[in-house]
């Protein structure tokens, strides 16, 4: 449980401080259900309306509209639909859907069976990281008691509505939350990602039409359908409607998780939430959502509010939610290569472009960082990087990319001062660290 | 002979009945077989595969793509400690250091006790709680060295079948 903060707009998190709502005795006695109830007496396309008119942009990273994807399922389908639910949560800075997870699992299946009625699907799968072992254990435990009450299954609570939902786990693959790859993970196989087009919505899972939604999306749902998309849409400037959740992490006096409407402003997440910086630090670095985004020098990211559109006009993404605050103290190639040996680990091997560019920056970084970097190689750096952008079948290579290349941007006399023959200035540990000997 | 409890190999049956195609199953089914055994073993890629009318060599394509999933024994306790940015800027290389000399083995590797394996991880979804270090599935969080020190205690004492209030 958390206690809510003074600054927060509890919307996603208004059960996190009730202690029995991830029962079905104590969701039912906070609204619960009530939305499905509504939803079920709405048609299909009055529910994807109300989603769209909410602004609601997908909480998992990408941030594309929720209504829209929704809107592209096909109505009528040889092959059967499904609604997917990735809690696959592996963002580098990101832990949100976690405390969802523990605290309102209800509030999930609740999204996803809004969802089923509004794409005519009638069957889910929640596919959770396998690190989240308590969190499968609690999602089964939720499901058998919405099972035994009729909220899942055959004609639930007599509306005529089926929907078969059920929890999958993971086993430890980055790449796995990435849309396509967790559906080939959903049919047993390694987690590759496909060539899209076609996108989920036309085929997906088992080439059925597939809505997949990450879950702070699916959790944004419910409170939706029962105040109204106008109601959710006004927390936030213009097209970036709602409240999300901020995982504050890095060299602040507190870390924590806090929803707060979108195009709150970072220094005040950072002043107010977070306790000011750790030891009175100067700012030097944020990574604004999660580990994929490009970072953001600490003077830029001082003056920013938290929107998509705020973000993205600084050069960079609102993304998972996970912001990293990096102090004037930090070591950016240290930083750099270990983002680097994250995405060469996960990176799955399937384009060449990332499998290899990961490789050889993870290569060149450390080298940099163990004293012995040449000067070529920035621009080289920034050459691979460049050449790994968009020429994958995902985003990972992206990912991998983007970071990489706003650090050589904003830091790079960090770089000539990592030359062969002079120690790290910041002391950092010399090591590459054992991470990648899979 | 199934490798596998009777409990499990019910479990199974059941995991099969919950997708259009059985071999969605396989995920979880390996990751619940290890959790049984302690490491995916022969017969238990044998039997998993039987199970789903698959060849060996497609399970076993599966097994290396997990990181979790293991062909080999680890310790009693599998100590993982996340490395990554937002435990990087919180201590996770000292937590990693710290059990380096402690439990005197390297990544991925096993103390001769058979008691503890230790592994540098990414990303457990601690990052906000800073740095964490995951035993087998239960999560530690927001820890220092000292910290560190008293749950690998309360383990090694676990393992030496004493009573332990922490």
């Amino acid at each position: 449980m958390t206690t809510p903060h003074p600054l927060e707009t509890r919307v996603v998190s208004r059960r996190f401080d009730q202690p029995d709502a991830h029962t079905l005795a104590g969701y039912l006695a906070s609204d619960g259900f009530r939305a499905l109830e509504k939803a079920l007496a709405m048609a299909p396309d009055k529910v994807i309306e109300e989603v769209k008119a909410s602004g609601l942009r997908g909480r998992g990273g990408a941030g594309f509209p929720t209504g829209l994807k929704w809107s592209f399922v096909p109505k009528q389908s040889p092959r059967e639909k499904y609604v997917l639910c990735n809690a696959d949560e592996s963002e580098p800075g990101t832990c949100k859907d976690r405390l969802i997870l523990e605290y309102d699992p209800f509030a999930i299946i609740e999204g996803m069976l809004i969802c089923g009625h509004a794409i005519g699907a009638h069957r889910g799968y929640i596919y959770i990281r396998g690190e989240y072992r308590y969190l499968l254990d609690r999602m089964e435990q939720a499901l058998a008691e919405a099972r035994a009450a009729g909220y899942v299954g055959k004609n639930i609570r007599g509306s005529g509505f089926d929907f078969e939902l059920h929890a999958h786990t993971g086993a430890g693959a980055y790449e796995c939350g990435e849309e396509s790859a967790l559906m080939e993970s959903l049919e047993g196989k390694r987690g590759i990602p496909r060539l899209k087009p076609p996108f989920p919505a036309v085929s997906g899972f088992m080439g059925g039409p597939t809505v997949i939604n990450n879950v702070e999306t699916l959790a944004s749902i419910p409170p939706i359908l029962l105040n109204g998309g106008a109601w959710f849409a006004a927390f936030g400037p213009p097209k970036n409607g709602g409240t999300r959740l901020f995982c504050l992490s890095g060299h602040v006096e507190r870390q924590g998780v806090w929803e707060l409407p979108l195009g709150f402003p970072l220094r005040k997440l950072i002043e107010d939430l977070g306790g000011g910086m750790r030891n009175g630090a100067k700012l030097k670095a944020v990574v604004p959502g999660g580990s994929s985004t490009p970072l953001l020098p600490g003077n830029v990211a001082w003056d920013l509010n938290l929107d998509f559109d705020s973000v993205a006009k600084v050069g960079s993404f609102l993304g998972s939610g996970g912001v990293v605050v990096v102090d004037e103290n930090t070591c950016m190639v240290r930083f750099a290569l270990r983002i680097m040996q994250f995405y060469r680990h996960e990176s799955c091997g399937w384009c060449v472009p990332c499998r290899e560019g990961t490789q050889w920056l993870q290569t060149s970084l450390t080298r940099f960082h163990n004293g012995g970097g040449r000067a070529a190689d920035v621009d080289l750096m920034k050459e691979v990087s460049e050449n790994i952008l968009g020429r994958t079948f995902c985003a990972l290579g992206d990912a991998a990319a983007m970071p990489t290349l706003s650090i050589l941007q904003h830091w790079r006399q960090e770089f000539l001062d990592h030359l062969a023959g002079k120690p790290c200035p910041f002391g950092a540990r010399t090591t590459a660290g054992a991470v990648g000997a899979h | 002979m199934s490798p596998f409890s009777p409990q499990l190999e019910a479990r199974f049956r059941e995991l099969m009945q919950r997708y259009p195609a059985r071999r969605s199953a396989l995920v979880p089914m390996l990751l619940y077989a290890q959790d049984e055994l302690g490491w995916l073993t022969p017969a238990a890629v044998q039997r998993i595969a039987e199970l789903l009318a698959e060849t060996e060599l497609a399970v076993r394509e599966v097994i290396g793509y997990y990181s979790m999933l293991r062909t080999e024994p680890t310790g009693k306790y599998h100590v993982q400690v996340c490395t990554n940015i937002s435990c990087l800027l919180r201590g996770g290389d000292e937590l990693y250091a710290h059990c380096e000399r402690r439990l005197g083995v390297g990544h991925k590797q096993t103390a001769a006790d058979g008691v503890f394996s230790l592994e540098e991880v990414e990303c457990i979804g601690a990052c906000s709680w800073a740095p964490a270090v995951q035993v087998n599935y239960d999560f530690h969080q927001e820890l220092t060295v000292e910290q560190l020190d008293k749950i690998l205690d309360a383990y090694a004492a676990r393992a030496r079948g004493e009573r332990t209030d922490s």
